[in-house]
């Protein structure tokens, strides 16, 4: 047995053993990156609703702007953040940098500008098709906001799947505002490169491989929305697309 | 709005008379280009009126500015012995392809009971009520999307009658549909003015004119060429442009 299969025997033993130190690990990256989604999707969704149906003043540049962050550095936000949270920072009273609280964050500033973008994308479109129906029935911006997020739920689900595959595959920001340390803020992707670096292979891959089985978990359930959604809309399509992307 | 019976209809204790429609001056440029210009007529506030004309000739958009989705850059509409804006009157409005939901069937027609704010209690029997008249129950839980192109008409029909309007605008509303989802749709409009709601709409249908139309408005190149009681223009046509139109010859 070559040193990578017995790692890999090793890992599979860790899966189906269910052990403690690898399921506290994963649990807490779902933790983090659940959460980190739902912050971006309460920011994200109604600023994106917002764009697609308003006109205003600085629009624009918003998008642009949105757009221009989509391609964001992981380690420069963990960064940004790091600097802020430090001691001397601005907000280093909160006392927060080295938390799982202060990885949410950064993942949050990762996430939202791909939810936004995404989302826009979508409602542009749904806005394009439903603006004339909707203006029959007499709706306020708010109503046609709140009806088009309705009407597009399950295209606006792959948005927020696509932020969650980002933020669970990225290691540069939770790196450095969490500082992976070992029960605290030890995610899959910091404790990959760690168990790397020192030789442990088989913790490695065994969290590779759930890292694999979730990026293969959300590209299904995205497939499954889209083909629901096209379903609800009475037209055939597929237009699967990678959505975990390169952290 | 307070509404008696199950169907629509108004203030009780109120005739409110029927709902005519007042053109004056009415201008509508798009690009530099006149789409309406300078229309004046009175619509009468009884039965069906047809707007008819050759394609560009401006019918959707005279029926979109009585409908208030688009605003008129000259002169106005009013409803009404008031002359109202078209905000103001009760209206439901059926578009050339009108867009649903991607909800069930019966979801479709909640969502315009809710918009007409009818009292939750009172949605069930609403909505089976439009859902037998529009012939979809049996269709009731299925995506609106998936029904066929004669469904979709009668239930975008349905869910606009459930708006309790005093106005029905439909653009086309024939069009496209085949010869016995095409009666359908006419039987919901001609029980729509029996129960007293004005209906203004678009077509190139002169077979459904002679079936439906009180009067008959004929628009060509964005102005009124022909206006007057249906049957009147059909049998002696007023003007050599109406007459070439009837007989199917080139207006340009």
């Amino acid at each position: 047995m070559n040193p990578f299969e017995q790692a890999l025997s090793e890992a599979w033993g860790l899966l189906v053993h269910g052990d403690a130190a690898l399921f506290d690990i994963v649990t807490l990256s779902l933790q983090v990156s659940l959460t980190a989604v739902a912050i971006a999707a309460l920011i994200g969704l109604p600023l994106a609703a917002l764009l697609a149906i308003h006109r205003f003043p600085g629009r624009g540049a918003v998008i642009v702007a949105m757009n221009a962050l989509l391609g964001l550095p992981p380690v420069v936000v963990g960064l940004i953040v790091y600097l802020m949270l430090s001691r001397a920072g601005p907000l280093g009273e909160w006392g927060l940098l080295f938390t799982p609280t202060a990885m949410v964050i950064a993942q949050s500033i990762l996430v939202t500008p791909i939810v936004t973008a995404i989302a826009h994308r979508t409602l542009e479109d749904f806005h394009a098709e439903y603006a004339e129906e909707l203006a029959c029935f007499r709706m306020s911006r708010w109503e046609v906001g709140l009806t088009l997020l309705r009407e597009a739920r399950l295209s606006l689900a792959t948005a927020l799947a696509a932020g969650f595959g980002r933020a669970v595959a990225e290691v540069g920001a939770v790196m450095i505002v969490g500082g992976n340390i070992d029960g605290i803020t030890r995610v899959m992707t910091t404790a990959i490169a760690l168990e790397t670096s020192k030789g442990d292979l088989a913790l490695a891959l065994g969290l590779g491989l759930v890292l694999l089985a979730i990026a293969l978990g959300v590209n299904a359930l995205a497939f499954a929305l889209r083909a629901l959604a096209a379903r609800h809309a009475g037209e055939e399509r597929h237009a699967p697309t990678a959505l975990i992307q390169k952290g | 709005m307070p509404r008696d019976g199950i169907i629509t209809g108004g203030v009780p204790g109120v005739d409110p008379g029927p709902l005519g429609a007042t053109l004056d001056g009415l201008g509508v440029h798009r690009r530099g280009r006149a789409i309406l210009r300078d229309l004046n007529a009175d619509l009468s506030g009884h039965g069906v009126t047809a707007v008819i004309g050759p394609n560009g000739a401006g019918k959707s958009t005279l029926i979109k500015v009585l409908g208030g989705l688009i605003r008129p850059d000259q002169g106005r509409v009013g409803w009404g012995p008031d002359g109202l804006p078209p905000g103001a009157v009760p209206q439901a409005i059926l578009l050339q392809q009108p867009v649903l939901l991607r909800r069930t069937t019966r979801a479709n027609l909640v969502f315009a009971a809710k918009r007409a704010r009818i009292a939750r209690a009172d949605q069930p029997a609403l909505i089976d009520h439009w859902l037998g008249k529009a012939g979809l129950s049996l269709l009731a839980e299925s995506p609106a999307r998936r029904l066929s192109g004669g469904e979709q008409r009668r239930l975008a029909l349905a869910r606009a009658l459930i708006l309790g309007p005093r106005v029905l605008l439909l653009d086309e509303p024939g069009a496209g549909l085949d010869p016995s989802a095409l009666r359908a749709v006419e039987a919901l409009v001609m029980e729509a003015t029996a129960s007293g709601i004005k209906v203004v709409l678009s077509t190139h249908d002169l077979g459904q004119v002679r079936r439906m139309a009180d009067d008959l408005l004929f628009l060509n190149a964005g102005q009124i060429d022909a206006l007057g009681p249906a049957s009147d223009l059909m049998d002696a046509p007023p003007t050599k442009t109406f007459d070439a139109f009837l007989k199917g010859d080139l207006l340009w």
